[in-house]
């Protein structure tokens, strides 16, 4: 593979970090909440847009649509009935909660649909090559590469540019300021839960190519997305995306030229970062 | 004046036995004779506890979230396993040693590091940790057998008198008993101790703690050091009564299992290792391997109910229950 080919994997692979990450980072930094089971909510979407596809022979953009409504419903309704008991309580026990959630959600999918990974089949607009002119590429990668663009775009505005975005932010950094002045908290939670898992569950159907889809998915990439979300910041969506970038052409880098052993540089990585810039990498202090 | 000294007379009184205090090792003897064909199984389960134990120090007394553990229950597996298979030395009470001393090395190092800082920075360093180690002994693999491990790792007698009995376990099991009601009596001396209290009161305030001049930073990594060498003792203990070393012993896997395991027990208890530990086994070894798919669920689901409506695991919920039937007892307070 050439040196470009390696550096859109990587950038598309990062992509689909970021899209999943994304909603992580928000609800951790918003809501001070340890989820998890959030990989679970991205597993859950890809499930959707698999079983959709194939049973009712939706096509791909409506069933990433219905992943994003249902799955946003469902951890609303989640987040309402179990969640909000466990805001006051522990990391311990948020910790707890939400592992137990990963491994119902794991065994619930094992139990319904089986333990076999799951394929999502690509519309045919989105296989084969897309020329650029310059170089051409899989026209997929493409396509989540610009979908990760458009939504680092569209949540920086939304968050920088509207009234809920400021909200949101005012939250983040003094939840009890936020309430003094009006802000209806609790449902900030809800919804910023909602969207935020519901592009999670986006993420977990366009990225079924590049991370696989199967019921262990929630707890083995549990892992990376934390370290995306630890290195990126919490509540900082363009220190995820980058974050997430780093992470997603690093790991596809040393795949293709460490396989044995290359994540070593990850954690090697993440550690230097962490201890360089503890609150993620764009904020303002450095301890 | 009732509630300064009922406070000081606790506080003089805590560390007492109570009367059920020898009652878990009773049991334990109990299980030896009662149970003659299940002895490895216990014996994993003795080495869950002390595992557990070394954790609840960190993270029950001293309030450090750690999801690496594992980082120095592997590092003592792997030393028992290199000084048994490259250098030969196969006594089995100065391999513990040796173990404890290394995870101790290890976690001082790594505390020296990452207790600076503090929530999910501290969390992901850990497990950074723990990662880097177990990438490690992947491509060690002419130290550690990399991904095969080591198996086949066998002992000399216990201080030259006990075989290890690869059947029914009968040696290894008292063995490990011993070692866990040492290794319990040294915690359970260190956490009524006054640098026990002092890691209760970072736990809980720290800037207060910093406010009174106590030396805090110097505490936390005391505790996690010591909280290493006793993981890296129940690592070493593994090593031996099961033989055989893999990269698991550094997996997340097993991090997150123990940690799992002392939430679900209890943790800043003392006795939440034992609960947890015996509670978690036993129903993943009667129900696991039958239903695999549904053991997973149920115990999914379990987590989440304990979580949600337990103050602090099954003892935390035990004592809840407790003080809501007799008050009176409820003031005689917690281990």
């Amino acid at each position: 593979m050439d040196a470009l080919g390696v550096i859109f994997g990587g950038v598309a692979a990062g992509m689909v970090l970021f899209i999943v990450s994304v909603g992580l980072s928000v609800t951790m930094g918003l809501m001070g909440f340890v989820n998890l089971a959030h990989g679970g909510f991205a597993m859950l979407g890809g499930y959707v847009i698999v079983l959709s596809m194939r049973h009712w022979g939706l096509p791909f953009v409506a069933a990433l649509a219905l992943a994003f409504v249902v799955v946003a419903a469902f951890s609303a309704v989640l987040e309402r009935l179990l969640y909000t008991r466990l805001y006051r309580a522990g990391e311990l026990d948020q910790v707890l909660f939400t592992i137990g959630l990963a491994f119902a959600m794991t065994a619930a999918v094992t139990l319904g649909v089986g333990p076999e990974t799951q394929t999502v089949q690509l519309p045919a607009w989105l296989r084969g090559q897309t020329d650029l002119g310059f170089f051409s590429y899989r026209t997929y990668s493409l396509a989540v590469i610009a979908v990760g663009i458009a939504l680092v775009i569209g949540l920086w505005l939304g968050f920088e540019r509207t009234n809920f975005g400021a909200c949101i932010r005012a939250a983040v950094d003094n939840r009890a300021m936020a309430q003094s002045v009006g802000i209806d908290v609790g449902r900030l939670f809800t919804i910023t839960f909602a969207v935020g898992s519901g592009l999670a569950a986006v993420g977990g159907g366009l990225g079924a190519e590049i991370l696989g889809l199967d019921p262990n998915y929630p707890l083995r990439y549990l892992v990376y997305f934390l370290i995306v979300v630890a290195v990126g910041g919490l509540g900082k969506v363009t220190g995820v995306f980058f974050a997430a970038l780093l992470i997603g052409i690093l790991d596809f880098v040393l795949k293709i030229y460490f396989p044995k052993g290359g994540t070593i540089f990850i954690y090697a990585l993440t550690l230097g970062l962490l201890l360089w810039r503890p609150r993620g990498l764009f904020s303002r202090k450095t301890a | 004046m009732s509630g300064a000294t009922t406070a000081a007379r606790e506080l003089a009184r805590r560390h007492r036995v109570k009367w059920w205090e020898p009652l878990p090792w009773a049991a334990a003897i109990a299980v030896f004779f009662l149970f003659p064909n299940y002895l490895g199984f216990a014996t994993q389960v003795l080495v869950a506890i002390l595992f557990a134990l070394s954790l609840d120090l960190v993270l029950g007394y001293a309030g450090i979230v750690t999801l690496g553990h594992a980082a120095f229950f592997g590092a003592g597996a792997y030393t028992v396993g290199i000084l048994g298979l490259q250098f030969g030395w196969s006594e089995p009470l100065s391999g513990l040693v040796a173990a404890a001393f290394v995870a101790g090395a290890v976690g001082l190092v790594s505390g020296l590091v990452v207790l600076r800082t503090q929530g999910l920075t501290l969390l992901m360093l850990t497990l950074c940790t723990m990662a880097l180690l177990e990438q490690a002994a992947n491509m060690g693999a002419a130290w550690t057998g990399g991904f095969d491990g080591m198996p086949g790792l066998t002992f000399k007698d216990i201080l030259g008198l006990f075989p290890f009995d690869p059947i029914y376990s009968r040696s290894q099991y008292l063995y490990a008993l011993a070692l866990l009601f040492c290794a319990f009596l040294f915690v359970r001396k260190l956490v009524y101790s006054s640098f026990g209290r002092s890691l209760t009161g970072i736990r809980e305030n720290v800037l207060r703690m910093h406010a009174v001049g106590a030396p805090v930073r110097s505490r936390l990594v005391a505790a996690y050091t010591l909280s290493a060498a006793l993981a890296g003792l129940a690592g070493g203990l593994f090593a031996q009564v099961i033989g055989y070393v893999n990269l698991s012993v550094l997996g997340l896997d097993r991090a997150a299992g123990i940690l799992i395991l002392l939430i679900l027990g209890g943790h800043g208890q003392l006795y939440g290792a034992f609960v947890g530990a015996i509670v978690y086994m036993v129903l993943e070894h009667a129900l696991a391997q039958a239903y695999p798919t549904t053991w997973q669920l149920g115990i999914g689901i379990l987590l989440m109910a304990v979580a949600l409506y337990g103050r602090n695991g099954i003892l935390g919920m035990a004592q809840a229950l407790r003080r809501k039937l007799s008050p009176r007892a409820a003031r005689e307070g917690s281990p």
